[in-house]
C-alpha cells in the first residue's frame, strides 16, 4: 500500500483518478496521522467526522462519473483565520474561542468547490500577529524538525501541519510574510499572490491593504494547483483584481534560459546568518546552472520596510480589531456601563501582542501624530513600492532569503524584545507592502539540519513566472522535506 | 517622542482597553523602544511623495446595488453573547 500521507496533491489527484485509492482512504489515512501529530499542537479544531462525510461524498461524485473539482477528495486543514461555516474559528484568540460563523470565507468556499476535504482548522498567532505561533490562545504549535523549536508564523500550524503530513496542502495568510517565513522555517512550499489575487471576505482581518491569502504544501505544483482553487474574483471583496487566473501548472515549464533574476544587494546584510547566506548563494548558483542571468539589483529603501510595516499593519489593525466589543461575536465580560463591558471584554479577550498592536496602531492615527507617523509611513511606502516597479523593468524576478533564520527556539523567542521579534520580517515585509507576489520554498539545511527556505519574488499578477522559476530551483535543490516524522 | 503614563492612559481609553498597573510599565517601554525604532523614518526624503494607502487604489470596480441575499437575522444572531427578540443588548446607556 503506498504511504499515503508522503503523496503530493498530484500523485494523490492521479491514484485517485486511476481509482487505485479513494478519498475516504486518504482522508483515514491523514485523520490518523493528525491523531499521531497531536504532539504538534498543530491544529486548535480537528474535524474528522466532516472530513470523513466529505472524502465519502467525493467518492460518490467520482463512482457516479459526476463533474469533478480540480483537487477533488485531497484532504487538507485551514488556517483557523478563515471563517467556516458551523465550524469554531478563532483567530487563535480568547475573544473568538467560542465564535461559530454563519458563513464561510471565499477562498475556503472555493477550495471546497474544488472538491477538498477540510480535516480541521490550525493554529496561527493571535489575530496572525506574530511569528512564532507563541501569540495563540491555544499554546505554541512544535516544529516537526526539532520540537523546542518554533515553527514560524503567523501560519505556523498551516506549515507544520504540512511538513508533517497531517494535511496535503493548507490554507496560510501572509501579511508581512506569514506564509513565506513560516514555510522556510519548516521545509514546505508557500505562496503570498500578489495582492488582489484572493479574496479577504470571511478572513478575520488584520491588515486590509496587506493581508492576502496563499497556499502551502509540499511542493511547488501543489501550491500551483491549490492558488489556481483559491484565486479569482468575488462581489464580496472589491480589492479582489478583476483578471483571469491562469492555470498555474502550465507554468511549470522546466526552462528558465535567458530569464533575468535579480539579486538586490540590499538584502546582503551585515552579519547575515551564515547558513542563510550560503544557501542563498547555492540558489543564485541553481539559476545560473538552468542558464538564466543572474543581475545585480538595487532595492535602495528595503531598510525601511520593517518600520513602514509595522506602523500601517498596527494602524490598521487597530481599526479592525475595534469590532470586538462584547457585543456580536460570544464572548462578554460584563461592566456597569457600555463602556465598561467594552473594556472588560478587550481587556481579558486580547493576548499581550494584540494589546501591543492595537495601542501602537491607535498612537500612530491619533490627533497630533497621524502625520508625522502614519502618512509618513505612507509615503515611504510608495517608496518601496516603486523600488520594485523600477526593479522589474530589469527582471522577470527576484531570488531572496525567506527569513534571516532557520527556526527559533521557542524559549529564546518568549525573552525576546518585540523589536528584535519584529526584526524576523525583514526579507518579507517589502514585497508584502509593494503588493507582489512571493513564494518561498525550501532549497537546503543549515548546519544544524534546519530546512533554511529561498524567496521568489515576481512583478504584479506574474505568480506565473515565479511557480516558473520556484519549479527549476525546486528541481536543482532536490530537498528532502520529509522531517524527522513524529512518531507517537 | 517620548511616551508617559498619561499617554498610555489616554491611548488605552481611546481603544477602550483596561492595562493593569503591572503590565502599564512594560508596555510604556515595548511602545518606547518600537517608536524609537521607527524614528529612523526620519531620515527618508518623501518631499513630493504621495501617500500610498492601497496597492490596489482607484481599481475598485463597481456593481449594481442590489439585494442579493438577506432573512439571515437567525444566523447572525447566534453569535449574540445577549440577545432578546432578535436585538442585541448593551449595558444601559441612557440614565
Amino acid at each position: 500500500m503506498t504511504d499515503l500521507v508522503n503523496l503530493t496533491i498530484a500523485e494523490a489527484l492521479d491514484l485517485l483518478n486511476k481509482k487505485e485509492i479513494s478519498s475516504e482512504e486518504l482522508t483515514k489515512a491523514h485523520i490518523a496521522e493528525m491523531e499521531k501529530g497531536r504532539v504538534l499542537n498543530a491544529f486548535i479544531t480537528e474535524t474528522p467526522d466532516l472530513a470523513l462525510e466529505q472524502a465519502k461524498a467525493s467518492d460518490e461524485k467520482r463512482a457516479a462519473g459526476s463533474a469533478l473539482g480540480a483537487l477533488e477528495g485531497i484532504p487538507i486543514a485551514n488556517k483557523d483565520l478563515y471563517c467556516t461555516k458551523g465550524v469554531r474559528t478563532t483567530a487563535a484568540s480568547k475573544i473568538l474561542s467560542k465564535f461559530v460563523p454563519p458563513y464561510e470565507s471565499t477562498v475556503s468556499q472555493k477550495l471546497k468547490d474544488a472538491g477538498t476535504v477540510m480535516l480541521g482548522k490550525l493554529n496561527t498567532d493571535q489575530f496572525a500577529m506574530g511569528g512564532s505561533t507563541l501569540t495563540s490562545y491555544f499554546g505554541v504549535t512544535k516544529n516537526p524538525w526539532n520540537l523546542d523549536l518554533v515553527p514560524g508564523g503567523s501560519s505556523g500550524g498551516s506549515a507544520a501541519a504540512v511538513s508533517a503530513g497531517l494535511c496535503m496542502a493548507a490554507t496560510g495568510s501572509d501579511t508581512g510574510g506569514s506564509i513565506r517565513q513560516p514555510a522556510s522555517f519548516c521545509g514546505v512550499t508557500g505562496i503570498k499572490p500578489t495582492y488582489g489575487r484572493c479574496s479577504r471576505f470571511g478572513i478575520v482581518a488584520f491588515a486590509s491593504s496587506l493581508d492576502q491569502a496563499g497556499p502551502m504544501a509540499r511542493s511547488v505544483k501543489d501550491c500551483a494547483l491549490m492558488l489556481g482553487a483559491m484565486a479569482g474574483a468575488d462581489d464580496k471583496d472589491s480589492t479582489v483584481a478583476n483578471v483571469p487566473v491562469p492555470d498555474y501548472t502550465l507554468a511549470l515549464t522546466g526552462d528558465i534560459k535567458g530569464k533575468k533574476i535579480g539579486i538586490p544587494k540590499e538584502y546582503r546584510l551585515d552579519g547575515l546568518n551564515p547558513d542563510v547566506a550560503a544557501t542563498w548563494d547555492k540558489g543564485i548558483q541553481f539559476l545560473k546552472d538552468a542558464g538564466a542571468e543572474v543581475v545585480d539589483i538595487s532595492l535602495p529603501h528595503t531598510k525601511y520596510a520593517l518600520p513602514v510595516y509595522y506602523i500601517v499593519a498596527c494602524a490598521e489593525a487597530s481599526s479592525n480589531l475595534s469590532r470586538y466589543d462584547g457585543v456580536r461575536y460570544t464572548t462578554r465580560v460584563d461592566g456597569d456601563s457600555l463602556d465598561e463591558m467594552y473594556e472588560n471584554t478587550r481587556t481579558d479577550g486580547f493576548g499581550d501582542e494584540v494589546v501591543r498592536r492595537i495601542l501602537l496602531g491607535t498612537f500612530v492615527l491619533s490627533a497630533g501624530f497621524y502625520d508625522a507617523y502614519y502618512t509618513r509611513a505612507q509615503r515611504v511606502r510608495r517608496l518601496i513600492y516603486n523600488d520594485f516597479i523600477e526593479a522589474f523593468k530589469q527582471v522577470d524576478a527576484i531570488l531572496v532569503p525567506a527569513a534571516p533564520t532557520p527556526a527559533l527556539s521557542a524559549e529564546e523567542m518568549k525573552n525576546m524584545k518585540p523589536v528584535d521579534v519584529y526584526a524576523g520580517d525583514v526579507f518579507t515585509t517589502p514585497a508584502s507592502l509593494a503588493g507582489v507576489p512571493g513564494l518561498s520554498l525550501p532549497i537546503g539545511l543549515s548546519q544544524n539540519g534546519l530546512p533554511i527556505g529561498l524567496q521568489v519574488i515576481g512583478k504584479h499578477f506574474d505568480e506565473n513566472t515565479v511557480f516558473q522559476v520556484a519549479d527549476v530551483l525546486e528541481k536543482l535543490a532536490n530537498f528532502d522535506k520529509t522531517p524527522r516524522r513524529v512518531k507517537g | 517622542m517620548a511616551l508617559n503614563q498619561e499617554t498610555i492612559k489616554n491611548l488605552s481609553t481611546l481603544a477602550r482597553l483596561r492595562l493593569p498597573a503591572e503590565r502599564e510599565e512594560k508596555i510604556l517601554s515595548d511602545l518606547q523602544s518600537i517608536l524609537d525604532w521607527v524614528e529612523q523614518l526620519k531620515e527618508v526624503n518623501i518631499d513630493g511623495v504621495e501617500p500610498l494607502v492601497s496597492v490596489t487604489e482607484g481599481t475598485a470596480p463597481m456593481r449594481k446595488d442590489e439585494v442579493t441575499d438577506g432573512g439571515l437575522q437567525r444566523e447572525l444572531m447566534m453569535n449574540a453573547p445577549e440577545e432578546i427578540q432578535g436585538f442585541y443588548v448593551v449595558p444601559k446607556v441612557v440614565k
